[in-house]
């Protein structure tokens, strides 16, 4: 955790004037509005906001998925915003690690191979095997997705997105598809790769009881960020009302 | 107002239009060759028909020696004859300025004054012989064309041992010599070929037939029957040295209209049905993805409380909508190709107009093939996807099951890596999807491949004729049959190698019900430059007795070697011969008869006589030994091996033979577009999961290997099944190609199965290409925001 702000590398993105417009004209959509945020390193950071307030724009630009009409980003000392393609996918495939509400496993593998998906591409992993422990599925890496819960699901994509020790990771509305026990598990194994790993965690929600577990709290609201809090004490997972 | 549902349709359409485009584009081409060659066989039978009809082509030939004209009243008496018309025909050569050799003519007389009750021409340039003139000639057409002859010119002809010169008033065409073929010749050649129309007096002075005639032409009436009236005439003319009367089916022209046509019917029965089927085929495949892929929509609109039977009619427009595209678009494209392709036989044919006609049943069952099959592969899903409750539809789907493929885990567990085994997964996963795909591409290739192996056919059976059987430079053929030392006479012309002495007699083959018009040709012992081969290439040692049968002869006669033939010899004393078959050689050209020369002449009671010869000569002499020949008074014709070859290449080229470069074309379409769809519905099935790949961080290239990987293996296993399919639909287009004339010859041929697994190949590198773009352009956003 960054407690000065002087230093760029205690960084994790630094954003300025970031603006997102979907069509042009009469028809154009303003996802964005100009934003400018830092994010410190190891930060636990929850994003809420009303559906279509720009927090998984936000998200989706600084994961390198989708590309800013004006501003920039960056991350750490790299901008996002003049990287091609091909760093992009660098950035994603080096630093980068997604939880998606619909989980985006690949059927066709078992969740330990969901999660060797990643490890086999990226330069410096953990163990799959250990990756899948860290979030409590150690008994059931030979199954496929077919034959788990949505829960286990989810806590393989996030073992697959942890498994690269990523600097960053991302989730989109990670609980969205979860009822309250499983969900509550999965915001644990979040924390835990949080205090752990020491990875900056950035979690898109509508949920605001999920914000009770943040370090950094950023409203949104029409594109813009209305305000940004900071948790002086940060409670348990399990004292988050569903 | 449009409703709701039919809005969606068209958008859908508009959505899927690649992959509609392309089915509607297999459909399109199996409608178009549909309705093209209908339409070829159809119009060129019509035109044929109109044509003879318009010049009063006789239904009979009778040639004769030399018969007065007062027979042709006891001719007409016949029952069942219509109108009776004498006439003279002889042979000439032609000198042609600038041409080494000569060119052999068939001179026709019309009559004085009118026109000829039968067997009129068609003048296409300049005027009618003027009554009296006896100096004054028509030229055929397609010769005069071909040596660019104008009107005026002058001619100079050797006729019945007289040199003689005419000036060409006319330029005429005629129905029996759409194909102009020298008599004896198994090649048409419109260069090599001429006919002279002259007025019956100078005919008559030249072949010494003043109030005679050598060829009676009658006509049928109506409702008659031919082989009465045949034996009659045959009655009629004997003691005149008939020649044997015989039926227009006989008539060398017409024959080689007739086969064309008959060819090009039986392709047309053949060919389209197969494409058809693999574009029914595919239609099938494609709407059974497409209706599945929709599954959670046709959840939806049942929620709102639409029936089965609304949501099918929908689904059912979707797919009728893209079938009636192609076939129309098949229709369209059809009627043009038709008539762009009969143009091609127009030219070939020298047909002085042409009737272009589009067979309406083809169009009906082109368009009902599609539509049903699409149909078929709509229900059939739809079926599946009732059976859900709107409830199971609009939840989130379960992941697809794939534990039931996890055996290759520990097996393979070492040796390949996370996407090669989602690639291997899927395929274990859905062996009937990954089968259909293969059978399919196997199905597009094996189209490629038969249709290159019928181009290597075509060219195999110029060289079995012209490099194997027939191996001498050149061939001279005598006006009546001569001593046999006129082979010596040859022989001693400097520059000349080896002569070879041939006997033909032309003559009916009669094997029970099964009759031939052809002849039998004498060879001599040992020959070497035309010679019987069989079917392992060696040459066949003519036996003391019997005769020997081209295998083409030998099955339209039904008769198997060991069996009697009864020959009915239609020359000279007309002896009937019984013969026994000795053995059957191998022909890819016509349909010969070989015996030993000496046992023919014995069998006819004529020794030591040849009807021509064939030579082997130093290149460097030929054309000393042109001249040489053209002075021999015997000489009916010369006619140089690469002449004919060249002449019979240009027929394959232009004919039938023309259809099979457009079927390559058309089988390379189809291909295409099967390996396409197969490529656009593995992606569209894997869409998200290749999006979600991109997103944790894998590269375009590696994204693409784990949809492209399993078309690679989809096209690793159609090849050898497509060259099984190929070599077995090999025969079949072979057979659909091969005429009475010639035979294409099928087989097994590398080059053929290599070029069209190439084509597989290349068609699978630009759909994989295609579809790889569209993995870049795909939106990683709102493809993860998708559930499915």
């Amino acid at each position: 955790m960054a407690k000065d702000g002087n230093g760029a590398a205690e960084f994790t993105f630094r954003t300025k004037g970031l603006t997102k417009v979907y069509g042009s004209g009469p028809a154009a959509v303003h996802a964005l509005r100009g934003v400018d945020l830092d994010i410190p390193k190891g930060d636990m950071v929850v994003l809420l906001g009303p559906s279509g307030s720009g927090k998984s724009t936000l998200l989706n630009i600084v994961g390198g998925l989708d590309r800013a009409t004006e501003g920039e980003a960056w991350f750490q000392d790299q901008n996002l915003t003049e990287m091609s393609d091909r760093e992009l996918t660098l950035y994603r495939r080096d630093h980068v690690g997604f939880v998606f509400q619909f989980y985006n496993l690949m059927p066709s593998l078992t969740a330990r191979e969901n999660v060797e998906l990643v490890t086999e591409i990226a330069d410096d992993p953990m163990d799959p095997d250990e990756a899948l422990r860290l979030v409590g599925l150690g008994e059931r890496m030979d199954h496929f997705p077919a034959q788990m819960s949505g829960g286990e699901q989810q806590r393989v994509a996030i073992a697959r997105a942890i498994a690269k020790n990523p600097t960053v990771l991302f989730c989109d509305e990670p609980t969205g598809a979860l009822d309250s026990t499983t969900g509550r598990a999965v915001l644990r194994v979040l924390r835990d790769v949080n205090d752990k790993l020491g990875a900056t965690v950035m979690i898109v929600t509508h949920a605001a009881a999920t914000a009770g577990m943040a370090h950094r709290v950023i409203n949104f609201a029409d594109g813009a960020i209305r305000s940004v809090t900071t948790n002086d004490t940060r409670l348990d997972p399990d004292e988050i009302k569903w | 107002m449009m409703r709701a549902l039919d809005r969606k349709l068209l958008r859908d359409l508009w959505r899927i239009k690649g992959q509609a485009g392309a089915i509607a584009a297999v459909v399109a081409v199996g409608v178009l060759l549909q309705v093209m060659m209908s339409g070829m066989v159809a119009s060129l039978d019509e035109t044929r028909q109109t044509y003879y009809d318009r010049s009063r082509l006789a239904q009979i030939f009778a040639p004769v020696t030399r018969a007065p004209e007062h027979v042709l009243h006891r001719l007409s008496a016949i029952e069942g004859v219509g109108a009776v018309e004498g006439r003279i025909t002889g042979g000439a050569l032609l000198d042609m300025e600038g041409q080494d050799l000569p060119v052999r003519a068939q001179a026709v007389s019309l009559p004085q004054i009118g026109a000829p009750k039968l067997n009129d021409v068609h003048l296409s340039a300049g005027r009618l012989l003027a009554p009296g003139r006896t100096d004054e000639v028509l030229l055929l057409k397609s010769f005069a064309d071909a040596h660019e002859i104008p009107l005026g010119a002058q001619l100079s002809a050797t006729m019945n041992g007289a040199r003689r010169t005419f000036t060409v008033v006319g330029i005429a065409q005629s129905p029996e010599f759409l194909v102009a073929v020298a008599p004896g010749e198994l090649v048409p050649d419109v260069t090599r070929f001429a006919v002279l129309w002259m007025n019956e007096d100078a005919m008559a002075a030249a072949f010494d037939m003043k109030g005679a005639f050598n060829e009676a032409l009658l006509s049928l009436e109506r409702g008659a029957e031919l082989e009465p009236v045949l034996a009659a005439a045959d009655r009629e003319l004997a003691q005149f040295g008939g020649l044997g009367a015989y039926g227009l089916k006989d008539h060398m022209s017409n024959r080689f209209i007739s086969d064309e046509i008959d060819g090009l019917r039986s392709t047309s029965a053949a060919v389209p049905p197969i494409f058809m089927g693999v574009a029914a085929f595919l239609l099938y495949i494609v709407v059974t993805r497409l209706v599945q892929a929709e599954r959670e929509q046709i959840g939806l609109i049942k929620a709102f409380g639409y029936t089965d039977l609304e949501v099918s009619v929908h689904y059912f427009k979707l797919v009728v909508l893209i079938a009636l595209l192609g076939a129309l678009m098949g229709c369209v494209l059809g009627i043009w190709a038709g008539r762009s392709m009969v143009g091609v036989y127009q030219a070939n044919f020298h047909f002085p107009f042409l009737v272009f006609r589009v067979d309406p049943a083809a169009f009906v069952s082109g368009v009902t093939v599609s539509v049903l099959s699409a149909s078929a592969g709509g229900i059939f899903v739809l079926r599946r996807v009732f059976t859900l409750t709107p409830a199971v539809a609009m939840r989130p789907p379960a992941p697809a099951d794939f534990s039931r493929s996890g055996a290759l885990n520990v097996r393979l567990k070492r040796w390949l890596d996370q996407p090669s085994r989602m690639v291997l997964r899927r395929v274990i996963r859905s062996p009937g999807r990954i089968a259909g795909s293969v059978i399919g591409i196997s199905v597009g290739m094996a189209l490629s491949a038969a249709m290159i192996t019928l181009l290597s056919g075509f060219d195999e059976s110029l060289d079995l004729t012209f490099g194997v059987i027939d191996r001498s430079d050149m061939q001279v053929s005598f006006y009546q049959p001569m001593s046999g030392k006129t082979v010596f006479e040859l022989q001693q012309l400097p520059g000349v190698i080896e002569v070879e002495p041939t006997r033909a007699v032309s003559a009916v083959l009669r094997n029970g019900l099964y009759t031939y018009r052809g002849g039998i040709t004498g060879l001599a012992e040992g020959a070497r430059l035309n010679r019987a081969v069989d079917k392992d290439v060696q040459a066949i040692d003519l036996p003391e007795q019997g005769v020997v049968l081209a295998k083409s002869l030998a099955d339209l006669l039904q008769i198997k070697s060991g069996e009697m033939l009864t020959v009915e010899v239609l020359e000279g004393r007309r002896p009937v011969l019984t013969l026994p078959v000795a053995s059957i050689a191998e022909t890819l050209m016509g349909a010969p008869a070989f015996m030993r020369i000496e046992t023919l002449n014995r069998a006819l009671r004529e020794p030591d006589r040849v009807s021509g010869a064939y030579l082997r000569v130093d290149a460097n002499a030929l054309p000393q030994i042109f001249d040489k020949v053209k002075g021999m008074p015997m000489v009916a014709g010369v006619s140089r091996q690469t002449d004919a070859r060249e002449a019979m290449q240009k027929m394959m080229d232009e004919g039938a033979g023309a259809m099979r470069f457009v079927m390559v074309g058309i089988a390379a379409i189809i291909t295409f577009g099967i390996v396409y769809n197969a490529a656009r519905i593995s992606y569209g099935e894997q869409s998200r999961d290749l999006a979600s790949l991109r997103v944790i961080g894998f590269s375009n290239s590696e994204t693409a290997f784990v949809l492209l990987g399993e078309l690679a293996l989809v096209v690793l296993m159609a090849i050898p099944l497509g060259i099984g399919l190929g070599y077995a639909l090999g025969f079949l287009v072979a057979a659909g190609f091969s005429t009475e004339l010639y035979q294409i010859p099928a087989g097994f041929r590398p080059v053929a199965h290599g070029q069209a697994a190439a084509a597989v190949v290349v068609a699978s590198l630009v759909s994989g290409w295609l579809v790889k773009r569209d993995i870049q352009k795909v939106d990683l956003v709102e493809t993860l925001k998708t559930r499915e």
